[in-house]
């Protein structure tokens, strides 16, 4: 096939792209967007491997085989509930593969100044991308402590990273050559900025640091797509790189923090929050259960527990027999409740929670008086009122799901130790609410098996 | 002048990106993270060229290393998401006569 052909293969994959991407908006039409949008990857690919240049199959053929192996069995077998370490898993695949490209294009002999520093920078992007995720990674599987590490000097070290990476580059410039120390002092302290970078992010943040990376991936490909001169890999990679900046955006809003207070200042380590004391309410399950029966209007508030608890069955056949007892039903789900976007609603559906029950934050506080029981499974911080009311508050000024204001509230809690960021939480003294300790799964199976008798 | 087109190349399916995600629900986030993630597996094309190319056996097996990490990032990021895409079903879809 003529480069032209192949060209114009890429046009077609280009425009299954943007199509695939329209669709996977809506519900309805979401699975045939993903559809179309693999279809113009097979499209890409297969034209591809009639390039001219491309003379022996032997390498391909046994490299794609193995990844492809490795990506359909993970994909497989993966929870649901391990869904953000594995999504930053692929994101980092995708770094490492865009560093590995544009590393291999300096063997092409093409060394106009411009292809150098496209190269250089999918090496950079590639490479914070890939290390970036791993440690992404590591925190969010609980491999490694998932709080938030900052140190005294660390803007001060980031600086000196940044700047002898920048050297580097500059130096490679001068001389490119494939076996250039500089190009290995690149390679070596992109990764390092990786690690440095998403070392001080941790815990209720860790939403952004995925699709960041998740932008950064895309943004990689792009550079490759510089380096070797290819139109579908800078279609392509900067329209997820557009994605990935979107969500990131939305995060931060939804946190009400800037980006660069999330990439450089460490959760809560700005502000000490007023102290709340007050007496708490405990309530057994037999009570909540005398609750719940009467309610007319009930309102889950799902959280990064409920995954931990695993408890997104129970709630979900807790919710329909609610419904056949009469009463009105739906999820209320923040948008940076979990550790990535969405987190939520993709565990609520695999309980086979109905999408339309899903409703979001500013869609239920506007009616959050007229719901009887508010129930909060393992959410801390997106419910906090502290967040309205209390101006010392490191999390003042986020927008939160309003439960307090609901008629009853019940709180899901293993023990009355603070919550993820360490904040405090007034909603736990409030008047109307009602402390339900224990393990989420079994406090929701003993009311379901109230319920049963 | 290559690079000017590029570069306006670039610019354009940046607007298109930035148009085609902000308007989409909370509930697919991630499904469209992981649609998304599937597609910067796109950079397997410029992985295929360097490792079919036979320049010299380094830069093949750098090709067919990117070729391997890509595929994860290609198949993985594909399959997941339908998975998680087959999961969302909308009330009493498939019973006749269902309300919509």
């Amino acid at each position: 096939m003529s480069i032209e052909l192949i060209n114009i293969w890429y046009v077609v994959a280009a425009a299954l792209f943007v199509f695939g991407l329209k669709q996977l908006g809506s519900p309805a039409t979401a699975v045939r967007g993903n559809m179309l949008s693999s279809l113009g990857m097979l499209i890409a690919v297969a034209a591809t491997l009639f390039n001219s240049e491309i003379v022996s199959f032997q390498w391909i053929v046994i490299a794609a085989l193995i990844g492809g192996l490795v990506g359909a069995v993970v994909a497989q077998k993966i929870a649901m509930t391990s869904m953000p370490e594995m999504v930053a898993l692929f994101n980092g695949s995708g770094g490492i593969a865009s560093l590995l490209v544009g590393w291999a294009a300096l063997y092409s002999g093409d060394t106009s100044t411009f292809t150098d520093i496209t190269i250089l920078v999918s090496v950079v992007i590639g490479g914070i991308t890939f290390s970036g995720s791993i440690l992404a990674w590591g925190k969010l599987s609980e491999v490694m402590n998932s709080a938030a590490i900052v140190f005294g000097a660390q803007r001060f070290v980031n600086a000196m990273i940044l700047i002898a990476l920048i050297g580097c580059g500059v130096m490679f410039c001068q001389d490119p050559s494939v076996d250039s120390p500089y190009l290995y002092g690149v390679i070596v302290l992109s990764l390092v900025f990786g690690v440095m970078a998403v070392l001080p992010i941790g815990g209720a943040d860790m939403p952004v640091v995925i699709s960041l990376l998740n932008s950064y991936s895309g943004l990689a490909a792009c550079a490759a797509g510089f380096a070797i001169n290819n139109n579908i890999l800078i279609v392509a990679g900067s329209m997820v790189g557009a994605a990935g900046i979107i969500l990131t955006n939305i995060m931060c809003k939804a946190m009400n923090r800037s980006l660069g207070n999330v990439l450089f200042s460490g959760f809560g380590a700005v502000k000490q929050a007023s102290k709340v004391e007050g007496e708490v309410k405990p309530i057994n399950t037999e009570d909540a259960f005398l609750i719940l029966e009467a309610a007319q209007s009930v309102s889950f508030v799902p959280g990064y527990g409920m995954a931990v608890a695993q408890a997104q069955h129970v709630v979900r056949e807790l919710g329909e027999m609610l419904e056949a007892n009469g009463a009105e039903v739906t999820y209320a789900i923040h948008p940076v409740a979990g550790r990535m976007p969405g987190h939520m609603n993709v565990l609520l559906a695999e309980a086979n929670v109905p999408y339309d029950q899903l409703v979001e934050m500013e869609d239920i506080n506007p009616r959050i008086d007229n719901v009887d029981v508010a129930v909060v499974i393992g959410a801390n911080d997106v419910v906090n009122p502290a967040a309205r009311n209390d101006e010392n508050s490191p999390i003042y000024g986020m927008p939160i799901i309003n439960v307090d204001q609901a008629r009853t509230v019940f709180v899901l809690k293993r023990s009355m130790a603070s919550g993820f960021s360490g904040v405090d939480n007034p909603l736990f003294f409030g008047e109307n609410t009602r402390m339900l300790f224990g393990d989420a799964k079994d406090s929701i199976s003993s009311v379901v098996a109230e319920f049963k008798t | 002048m290559e690079a000017v087109l590029l570069g306006l190349v670039l610019m354009l399916s940046i607007f298109l990106g930035f148009e085609l995600i902000s308007k989409v629900p909370a509930t697919l986030h991630t499904p469209l993270m992981s649609g998304a993630n599937a597609i910067s597996g796109i950079t397997i094309v410029g992985a295929l060229i360097s490792a079919g190319a036979e320049i010299n056996e380094y830069a093949t097996l750098l090709g067919a290393l990117a070729v391997m990490f890509a595929a994860v990032n290609v198949v993985g990021g594909y399959l997941v998401t339908n998975r998680m895409l087959s999961m969302f079903k909308k009330k009493e879809n498939d019973q006749p006569g269902a309300r919509k």
